[in-house]
């Protein structure tokens, strides 16, 4: 990609669209009283976060996250909200009273104002030195040699070897866990 | 770019918290931890278009973890439910004082 692209018009705007649409879709997430529907705006959330990562180079991280948090995750969630049949009227008053959202409103504004003033461009600059910022649009600017999974499967399968094989025992005790906690106990007492 | 990437996972993470703090339903606080989780995993990305590509890995650790929360935690979820008839956290309230 050209460097000059970036700064397109086109370019700002579909970064734009997709970090808008991502912004309000979490907050009709957040405010839905139907599971389901929530559930669904929390996809259309997630697509948008592909579209930004397809945008910041990483197109396998969009894979990714489609394939796992949007395909697996996410129907398992509406798995379980339809296996557990939510939605009646008992659990649609869900939310908290006046005082608890107006306390969780200002622990918010608190939580973005901290973030915000760490986020400030020059706090940016100084935390990224300037070598590193040349040498990244350097190798920006030259073709992979891995192609786009080569650069990821590098570190992952070299330096992080060993993070890798425990997150498959991860994986496993998960396994494990949820058949044990899911499975209807006939002996129990 | 990258600072508007930065506070995007900003908002994204402030939302996922004040759902966690607002809402009564345990599968849709659930879901706004993944949110939180998903606003992580921008900050990931973005910055690993400064530092190169062993961000991105991280990612796929951070996905590998979702995973794993929520096959664990929507069982712990079922579990509850065939006990309690409810996934509303008030009337789950066997440890409050």
């Amino acid at each position: 990609m050209q460097p000059n692209q970036f700064h397109s018009l086109a370019f700002s705007f579909a970064f734009y669209f997709f970090g808008l649409t991502a912004i309000a879709s979490a907050i009709a997430f957040v405010t839905r009283k139907s599971p389901v529907a929530a559930a669904m705006w929390l996809v259309n959330v997630m697509f948008a976060l592909a579209g930004l990562y397809v945008m910041l180079d990483a197109q396998f991280m969009a894979t990714m996250q489609v394939l796992v948090y949007t395909g697996a995750i996410m129907v398992v969630f509406l798995f379980v909200i339809m296996l557990l049949n939510l939605g009646h009227p008992s659990e649609i008053a869900d939310s908290r009273g006046k005082w608890g959202k107006i306390f969780a409103l200002f622990i918010g504004l608190a939580m973005l104002a901290e973030v915000m003033a760490l986020n400030r461009s020059n706090t940016i600059d100084r935390i990224i030195p300037a070598d590193l910022a040349a040498k990244a649009a350097e190798a920006a600017a030259t073709p992979l040699a891995g192609g786009v999974i080569g650069p990821i499967a590098a570190p992952l399968f070299k330096e992080y070897l060993l993070a890798f094989e425990l997150t498959s025992v991860l994986l496993l005790a998960a396994i494990v866990g949820a058949v044990v906690l899911g499975k209807r106990r006939t002996d129990a007492r | 770019m990258l600072v508007e990437s930065l506070a995007l996972s900003a908002v994204l993470f402030t939302i996922g918290v004040v759902g966690v703090l607002t809402r009564r339903n345990a599968i849709i606080i659930f879901m706004c931890v993944e949110l939180m989780l998903n606003a992580v995993n921008l900050t990931f990305v973005a910055l690993s278009k400064v530092y190169g590509a062993t961000g991105q890995v991280f990612v796929v650790f951070t996905m590998t973890v979702a995973a794993a929360e929520a096959a664990v935690g929507l069982a712990i979820i079922i579990a509850i439910f065939r006990h309690q008839r409810t996934v509303n956290l008030s009337n789950i309230n066997l440890l409050k004082g």
